[in-house]
C-alpha cells in the first residue's frame, strides 16, 4: 500500500513539475518522496523508477499515438535504434525511472538508521 | 543514516543527471535525458496528425484586427488592415513554421556557423566573411532604414518573428535547436538583409570563374578561352527575340592602356580558389504565353526556380491581404513580401541572370600588416575590419580583413593565397553596394499593370534576375533586371591590376537598356538562364549561361496553340533531351563498332533506339549521359587537367557545337599523354566501352535506370547530420539541362503555372510541406505530389468566404 501511494504521489508530482521546471526535477521528485515516505531501499529505488518509467513511457505513447509515429520513426532512425517509436518510449521511460530510483535510493539511505539495518 | 550508501547513490544520481543533461558528442549532440524527456524534449514536436492551429493572439504592436484563414494544405491566406499589420502576421507565421531555417540560413550568411557546428566550420565562416556578406548587408540595411515606407514594413515584419520567439519555450522549441542543444536569436532587420545577401550569393556570385581562368591563362590565350568557354553559343535561342534592334550605347567602356600586356599577356597565376561555391545548376525556367495562343485567349505565366532541394522546403506558400488589395505565391522565410506570385491583376516569375558581377583585383600591400596598398601612385590605408568568430568548444578566432576601393581582400597570405607575400586578391561584387531590393516586391505583389511592373522591378540590383510578367490586360513582358557592369571586351576574365583605379569598373549599363521584350509577335517569350540577347547587344555580357533548356522550352512553344494550363504543367514537368537529341547522331556517327566490347555493343543499341527522354526508367539517357560525360573527360580532361586546378570542362554543347564543325574538335580530340594521335572515332568508342563497364555493373544491381542511377533525394537542411529527415529515392527523372530540371538534390524548388483568366486560374507546388517541423504531417506531405508532377489547385481567397469549405483553421490577431 506503501508502495502504491509512494508511486502515485512521485507519478502526480513529476507530471506537474514537468510542465514548469527543467526535466531532472524527476529526481528532486524522488527524493522528496522517498524522505517523505519511508520504505526499505529496494521498495524506494523500485517506487521512484515504477512512477517515472510508466509517467513517461505513457507520455510518450500518448503522444506517439496522436503523432502516427512519425517523430518517433525518424528519432528512432536517428539516434540507431531503427525505427520503432515504442522501443523509443520504452528507453525514455528507463531514463525516467532510472534517475529517479536512483534518487529515491539516496534519500532512503540519507533517512535510514544505521541501527535499524544492521538488525 | 548510512552514510556510504547514500554518498554513492547521491553521487550516482547526480552523475547520471548531469550526463543526461549535456550533449554526448558529435554522435549525440543532444543532451539525451533533457531530450527523451515527454514533457519538454523532442516528444513535445510530434504534432498530433489532427492538431488544430486555430487561435486568438494579441499583441501591443498591432494596429488593428488581422485574421488569418488556414487551408487544407496549411497555406495562410491573411487578411489584415494595413500594410505593417500585414507584414508583422507574415513574420509571426514564418517563424512559427520555419524559425529553424531562417535562424540558420542568416547566422550561416554572417559567418557564423561555427558557433553551431565547432571548428569544422571555421573555414566557412572565414569565406563568408571574407567575401563581405555582412559588409554587403550593412550597406543595403541603410537603403532598407532610410526609406520611411519600407523601415515601417522591416520593422514590423522583425516584430511579428520576434513576437513568436518570446512564446517559446523549452518544450515548445524546435525540434533542431532541442538536437543541436542551441537557442534561437532575436531577430533583427540585419538578419532580413543577410538573408537577401545569401540569394544573392547563391545566383550571383557563382556565376564568374575569374579565379579558374586566370590559372587557365598561364596555358591558354584569351582566343583559346573564349572558344573552350563561349559566350555566345551557335543554338543560342535568347531572350530577347533576334532581330530586335537595339538602342546605341551612350557610353562605351574604354579598355586600360596597356592592356595588352598588363592584363592578356602578364597575368599572375593565382593559388586562391572559393571553397563553398554555389551550385552551377542554381537556375530556372520561365515562360509567357500571350492570349492569341491560348485556349481561352488570355495570358498564361509559368516559372519553376531551380534551387538546392530541402526540407523544409527554401520557400512557403501564403496570400497577404489588405483592403487595397490582395496576392498570393511563394515568400522566402527570413524576409517580407511574395517573392513569386500574382495578384487580381498580374502575375510575375523570376529566373537567375546568370549574370558575372563579381572581378578580383590585385593588390599590392606595403607590407605584411596589410594596412596600406599601392593605389593611385601612393600608400593609401586599407580600412581594417576585424571579424571575431566565436567557435563552439574552442578558442575565439579572430580574422582581419583589409578593405580597399574595390572591396574586401578576400584571398592574402593568411587564406588561401600561397604565393605571395604582401599581395592579396581584393573581391568587387555587385551585391556590396545594393539599395533595398525588396522594395521591387513590395511594388510588384500591388501592380495592376506593366508600366508598375516596369516601376517596381527597376529597383532591383543583385542578384540579376529575369522577371517575367503577364496581365489580365493582355501584356506578355520579359525583362532581364539588374545592376550590371559595363565591361570592356574580356574586362574581368582574370584577375585585374588593383594598383590603380583604371581596370575598375566605368560605369552600369542604362537600366533601360536592359535586355527586354514586350508583346513580340510570335506570342511568348521565356527565359532559362540563357544569355538574354544574341551577339548583336552592344554590351560585353560573360556569364554562367545554360543554353539547352531554353532551347527546348522554344522548341515547343513555337510549335503550340490553343494552350491550356493543363499544356504548361505537362510543358514544366517534361523530360525532353535536347541536348541529345543534337548529340546522339554524332555520337552513333563517330563510334567505331568494330572496337566496341559486347556489353558496349549493348548499350550502342540501347543508345540508338532511346527515345531521347529523360523519363525516370529510361536506361538510354542513364548510357548516354555516362557516355557524354566520359567523352568530355577524354577530350578535354588531358589538357585542362595541367592547369593544376580544379576547372570546369567545358559545356555539352561546346563540344556538340565544335564537333559538328570539326572532327578534331580544334585538336584537343588528341590525348597528349600518349605518344599516340587519338582520333574522335577513338576517343567516342573508348568512351562507350568504359560506360559499358559501369552500366553492367549498374545492371546488375537493378540500378540503370536514371531515376534509380541518380537516386533523387530532398535532405533536410542540415544534410548528413539528420539523414532520417529526409526523403530519398524519388522517383523523377530530368537533368539540368532538361526543362524538368531535376538533379540528385537539385531541381524546381516551386512549379507555378497561372492563368490571368476571371477568376484567375493558378496551381503550384514545391517539394516540401508548409511546416518545418519534422514531427508534423505537413513538413513533407506535398513531396509524393511534386514528384509525380501534379499540382494544387492554388486559391487566391477572397474576403466573404470565411466560411469555405477549404478553410480549416482560423487564427485571429488583435491589438492587446
Amino acid at each position: 500500500m506503501k508502495f502504491f501511494i509512494t508511486v502515485i504521489a512521485i507519478v502526480l508530482l513529476s507530471y506537474v513539475c514537468g510542465s514548469y521546471f527543467p526535466w531532472w526535477m524527476i529526481a528532486v521528485v524522488g527524493f522528496v518522496i522517498a524522505l517523505l515516505i519511508p520504505q526499505r531501499a529496494a521498495a524506494a529505488f523500485w517506487s521512484g523508477f515504477v512512477a517515472v518509467f510508466l509517467l513517461w513511457l505513457v507520455l510518450a505513447l500518448r503522444i506517439n499515438a496522436a503523432n502516427d509515429g512519425i517523430l518517433a520513426g525518424r528519432i528512432g532512425l536517428l539516434l540507431g535504434i531503427e525505427k520503432s517509436p515504442v522501443l523509443l518510449a520504452v528507453i525514455t521511460g528507463l531514463i525516467g525511472g532510472l534517475v529517479t530510483g536512483l534518487a529515491a535510493l539516496s534519500a532512503c539511505y540519507l533517512r535510514q538508521p544505521k541501527a535499524r539495518l544492521i538488525k | 543514516m548510512r552514510v556510504i550508501p547514500f554518498l554513492v547513490t547521491a553521487a550516482a544520481t547526480i552523475l547520471l543527471v548531469f550526463l543526461l543533461n549535456r550533449p554526448l558528442g558529435d554522435k549525440v549532440p543532444m543532451p539525451v535525458g533533457k531530450f527523451l524527456s515527454p514533457q519538454t524534449g523532442f516528444w513535445q514536436n510530434a504534432e498530433d496528425t489532427a492538431a488544430s492551429f486555430n487561435g486568438m493572439l494579441s499583441f501591443p504592436e498591432l494596429k488593428g484586427r488581422a485574421e488569418v484563414y488556414f487551408d487544407e494544405r496549411l497555406v495562410p491566406h491573411v487578411f489584415a488592415e494595413n500594410d505593417e499589420d500585414l507584414y508583422f502576421v507574415q513574420g509571426y507565421l514564418h517563424a512559427k513554421f520555419r524559425l529553424f531555417q531562417m535562424d540558420l540560413q542568416t547566422r550561416a550568411a554572417e559567418g557564423r556557423v561555427s558557433e553551431i557546428a565547432g571548428p569544422k566550420a571555421i573555414g566557412y565562416d572565414r569565406e563568408q566573411r571574407r567575401l563581405g556578406m555582412k559588409f554587403a548587408a550593412e550597406y543595403s540595411l541603410q537603403a532598407m532604414e532610410k526609406d520611411a515606407r519600407a523601415r515601417a514594413v522591416y520593422a514590423a515584419y522583425t516584430a511579428g518573428i520576434n513576437a513568436y520567439i518570446h512564446t517559446l519555450t523549452q518544450s515548445s522549441l524546435p525540434l533542431e535547436y532541442k538536437i543541436l542543444n542551441f537557442e534561437p536569436e532575436e531577430w533583427t532587420n540585419l538578419r532580413t538583409a543577410l538573408l537577401l545577401k545569401m540569394m544573392a550569393k547563391m545566383l550571383a556570385s557563382g556565376t564568374e570563374k575569374d579565379l579558374a581562368t586566370t590559372r587557365l591563362h598561364q596555358l591558354f590565350s584569351t582566343t583559346q578561352l573564349n572558344a573552350l568557354y563561349p559566350q555566345v553559343p551557335d543554338s543560342l535561342k535568347p531572350i530577347v527575340p533576334p532581330g530586335t534592334a537595339f538602342v546605341k550605347p551612350g557610353f562605351t567602356a574604354k579598355i586600360p592602356a596597356g592592356a595588352a600586356a598588363a592584363y592578356f599577356r602578364d597575368t599572375p597565376p593565382v593559388t586562391a580558389f572559393e571553397q563553398y561555391t554555389p551550385d552551377r545548376d542554381n537556375g530556372s525556367n520561365n515562360w509567357v504565353v500571350a492570349g492569341n495562343k491560348t485556349v481561352n485567349k488570355v495570358p498564361i505565366l509559368a516559372n519553376d526556380p531551380h534551387l538546392e532541394l530541402s526540407l523544409p522546403s527554401i520557400w512557403y506558400e501564403m496570400q497577404l491581404s489588405t483592403p487595397q488589395g490582395k496576392t498570393y505565391g511563394a515568400t522566402l522565410p527570413g524576409s517580407p513580401y511574395v517573392i513569386i506570385g500574382f495578384n487580381d491583376s498580374i502575375a510575375w516569375g523570376v529566373t537567375n541572370a546568370q549574370r558575372d558581377v563579381k572581378d578580383y583585383y590585385s593588390i599590392r600591400f606595403k607590407d605584411r600588416q596589410r594596412s596600406e596598398y599601392w593605389f593611385n601612385n601612393q600608400w593609401k590605408p586599407a580600412q581594417l575590419r576585424i571579424e571575431t568568430i566565436k567557435v563552439k568548444g574552442a578558442p575565439v578566432v579572430y580574422d582581419t580583413v583589409s578593405y580597399t576601393v574595390f572591396g574586401p581582400v578576400m584571398y592574402d597570405e593568411s587564406f588561401r593565397d600561397t604565393l605571395t607575400k604582401n599581395n592579396g586578391l581584393a573581391v568587387k561584387w555587385a551585391a556590396h553596394h545594393t539599395g533595398d531590393d525588396g522594395n521591387t516586391f513590395y511594388l510588384l505583389n500591388r501592380a495592376k499593370n506593366y508600366d508598375d511592373y516596369v516601376t517596381a522591378i527597376r529597383f532591383f540590383e543583385c542578384p540579376g534576375q529575369n522577371f517575367a510578367f503577364a496581365s489580365k490586360a493582355g501584356t506578355i513582358a520579359l525583362w532581364q533586371q539588374g545592376k550590371f557592369p559595363n565591361r570592356w571586351e574580356n574586362q574581368g576574365m582574370y584577375v585585374m591590376p588593383g594598383t590603380d583605379s583604371s581596370y575598375d569598373w566605368q560605369a552600369f549599363i542604362p537600366q533601360a537598356e536592359n535586355p527586354h521584350a514586350v508583346n513580340p509577335d510570335r506570342g511568348y517569350l521565356f527565359s532559362a538562364n540563357q544569355r538574354p540577347a544574341d551577339a548583336s547587344y552592344p554590351y560585353y555580357i560573360p556569364g554562367a549561361y545554360i543554353n539547352p533548356r531554353a532551347s527546348a522550352i522554344d522548341h515547343y512553344l513555337s510549335s503550340m496553340n490553343n494552350i491550356t494550363t493543363q499544356n504548361m504543367m505537362e510543358l514544366q514537368n517534361n523530360y525532353f533531351n535536347i541536348m541529345a537529341s543534337d548529340m546522339v547522331p554524332l555520337l552513333l556517327k563517330y563510334t567505331d563498332e568494330t572496337g566496341l566490347s559486347a556489353p558496349a555493343r549493348k548499350c550502342f543499341e540501347q543508345v540508338k533506339s532511346w527515345n531521347r527522354f529523360a523519363g525516370p526508367e529510361s536506361v538510354g539517357q542513364t548510357i548516354y549521359q555516362v557516355w557524354m560525360d566520359s567523352l568530355s573527360v577524354n577530350i578535354w580532361g588531358d589538357e585542362l587537367v595541367r592547369a593544376g586546378f580544379k576547372v570546369e570542362l567545358p559545356a555539352e554543347q561546346t563540344l556538340m557545337e565544335l564537333l559538328k564543325k570539326d572532327s578534331t574538335v580544334m585538336g584537343y580530340v588528341d590525348d597528349i599523354r600518349t605518344p599516340g594521335k587519338e582520333t574522335i572515332r577513338m576517343q567516342v568508342t573508348d568512351a562507350l566501352n568504359k560506360t559499358a563497364n559501369l552500366i553492367t555493373q549498374l545492371e546488375k544491381e537493378e540500378k540503370a535506370g536514371w531515376a534509380k542511377f541518380k537516386d533523387v533525394s530532398v535532405y533536410h537542411l542540415l544534410k548528413e547530420a539528420l539523414l532520417p529527415f529526409a526523403h530519398t529515392g524519388l522517383n523523377v527523372g530530368g537533368w539540368g539541362n532538361i526543362i524538368n530540371a531535376v538533379k540528385k538534390s537539385h531541381g524546381p524548388s516551386w512549379r507555378m503555372v497561372v492563368q490571368l483568366s476571371t477568376p484567375t486560374e493558378a496551381y503550384g507546388v514545391y517539394p516540401g510541406g508548409q511546416s518545418g517541423n519534422p514531427g508534423s504531417r505537413f513538413y513533407d506531405n506535398a513531396i509524393d505530389t511534386w514528384a509525380s508532377g501534379k499540382y494544387y489547385q492554388l486559391w487566391l481567397m477572397n474576403s466573404g468566404e470565411e466560411a469555405d469549405a477549404r478553410v480549416k483553421w482560423k487564427m485571429s490577431f488583435a491589438q492587446k
